[in-house]
């Protein structure tokens, strides 16, 4: 078998797509103006950040002015949370246990500091109950914060029906939507959030450059302090080249986006068939229906999963676990937990991420090298 | 780039004396699958000389490459020096384990441990390093996961 190089890990991260470099580079070379500038090379850079976020609220059908730039997905998360607990002096709040660590370990810190947090629990496909959501709010609750789509599992929690809940009872609605923007159709107004993350590298965008949505009218304190950026809002020059990249990498998402889903579907699905057909011992984590189109998340018995991770990357393969010993937080994975996933079995799951370059050679190829290594690694495995 | 060395690499994929034995004559289990490793062996003693180690593992490649390694550290050695074996010899043949990855290399030591005590006691054998050494203690250590933890100590 011909050695090749397959990158299996879009949940992670995505290569940037030609468009958006060609459209950052300008900004990186002669257009290097500071965007606050009152000169010309100051208001092409202002203008520039404009188009970028009028693109952006075109792929989220939010107002334009509603978009605000933030330097990662975790700090729009980190914005939300404590820009809203710093607002509102009650102080309960209500998450799922499946949430990234961007929202459970700022949530933490406010518990640190006296807030209450509940935490719904998800079913076994990794969805979370409506009437729980309901049940849990209180008149003191301030804030629902959820994930639109998981990153391990990719399963996709119902948004539009739990935000209608926190709102009949006065409550505000975050979403963190880092993974799902891209990858499935995003419309704030119909979903009816106050505030949504985004992150520009989930969809073929650049690193270090993300967006927190803030619907007109919500009010919630600054993270960071400064100047007069974002509309006073989040200060610090803007990072205008990742703007302009996250702008065409949204542009190209809504263009693209039907056309995307079916072929991550497609693979995915293929993908998934080929491995139950040709590989024994294998599970899939979460729901095969609300699930991100390209995540696929299988638990394989008997072997670890660092150790298929490592002979899959031996093989130019890139695949992401979850498990103690490949990630550095030492601990199984809290949504495996958080599903029921027996523990002995967290420790052999590998999560497959499939993207716009991802080709059926590429499975095909991906799929003889699982049935390789798991052969291999069920002769070294001790379990009968 | 690769997060384990090549020699680690090649110890884990190119794993030295993978397997079992009709008739071993020490047999060492340690680890626990809760904890995400187990690792298996398997010694052949003859006058006093380890002449022949298997294992088997189920973790990951640290621990995988490390049993590899131990094995064919001890194969040749005499018990009493088997027993002197530490689990920083094997980091060391290795040429280095991610820090992160140092406690990997435990298993394959005390599972060689808990194999010559499997030996000595089915053949009422003494060793000086065996003094104090309990593996039914140890049970309880196992459902403490080391392996992937950052705090050394």
């Amino acid at each position: 078998m011909e050695k090749r190089n397959v990158y299996l890990d879009y949940s992670a991260t995505t290569p940037l797509k030609d468009e958006v470099l060609e459209a950052m580079m300008p900004y990186l070379k002669e257009k290097y103006g500071n965007p606050s500038s009152i000169y010309s090379k100051g208001i092409e850079n202002k203008e520039a950040i404009k188009t970028s976020r009028l693109q952006i609220s075109k792929l989220i059908n939010s107002e334009k002015d509603e978009i605000y730039f933030t330097g990662s997905g975790s700090e729009s998360d980190n914005w939300a949370i404590f820009g809203t607990a710093s607002s509102l002096r009650c102080k309960h709040i209500i998450t799922s246990n499946i949430e990234h660590h961007a929202v459970l370990n700022s949530l933490e810190h406010l518990e640190s500091q006296g807030y209450e947090v509940t935490y719904l629990k998800v079913n076994e496909q990794g969805l979370i109950n409506p009437d729980d959501l309901e049940k849990a709010i209180k008149d003191d609750t301030i804030l629902v914060t959820i994930m639109m789509a998981n990153n391990e599992i990719g399963t996709i929690q119902p948004i539009k029906k739990l935000a209608r809940i926190a709102h009949d009872k006065g409550v505000l609605f975050h979403c963190d939507a880092v993974q799902a923007l891209g990858n499935i159709p995003i419309d704030v107004n119909k979903l009816g959030v106050d505030m949504m993350s985004f992150s520009a590298h989930k969809l073929y965008g650049p690193k270090g450059i993300g967006a927190l949505f803030i619907k007109d009218g919500v009010e919630i304190d600054n993270l960071i302090y400064g100047g007069a950026q974002e509309n006073g809002k989040r200060a610090g020059t803007e990072n205008v080249p990742s703007i302009v990249g996250f702008g065409k990498a949204s542009a190209l998402a809504l263009s693209g986006l039907t056309e995307h889903i079916a072929h991550c579907l497609e693979l995915r699905n293929y993908f998934a068939d080929r491995l139950f057909e040709d590989v024994f011992d294998t599970h899939v984590n979460g729901t095969m229906l609300d699930r991100l189109p390209g995540n696929l998340n299988i638990s394989f018995d008997f072997i670890e999963g660092e150790a298929i991770l490592m002979m899959l990357d031996y093989m130019g393969i890139s695949v992401s676990t979850g498990s103690a010993c490949s990630s550095s937080s030492g601990s199984p994975s809290h949504v495996l937990s958080a599903i029921g996933v027996p523990e002995s079995r967290t420790y052999g799951t590998i999560r497959f991420s499939i993207g716009d370059f991802t080709t059926k050679e590429d499975i095909d190829y991906v799929i003889d090298a699982i049935k390789d290594i798991t052969k291999k690694l069920k002769e070294l495995s001790p379990f009968k | 780039m690769n997060m384990y060395n090549d020699t680690v690499m090649d110890h884990f994929m190119n794993p030295r004396n993978v397997g079992e034995m009709e008739d071993p004559d020490g047999i060492g289990i340690y680890g626990s699958p809760t904890c995400g490793d187990l690792m298996q062996i398997h010694l052949k003693i003859e006058d006093e000389v380890i002449t022949d180690a298997k294992f088997k593992a189920y973790g990951c490649g640290s621990a995988i490459a490390s049993s590899s390694m131990a094995t064919t550290i001890i194969i040749g050695l005499s018990v009493e020096d088997a027993l002197k074996l530490t689990n920083g010899e094997i980091v060391d043949k290795l040429e280095g384990l991610p820090e992160a990855k140092i406690h990997c290399s435990v298993l394959a030591d005390m599972a060689i441990k808990k194999a010559i005590f499997d030996y000595a006691e089915t053949n009422n054998k003494h060793y000086k390093a065996l003094e104090g050494f309990d593996p039914y203690e140890m049970v309880q250590e196992e459902h403490v996961c080391i392996c992937g933890k950052d705090e050394e100590k």
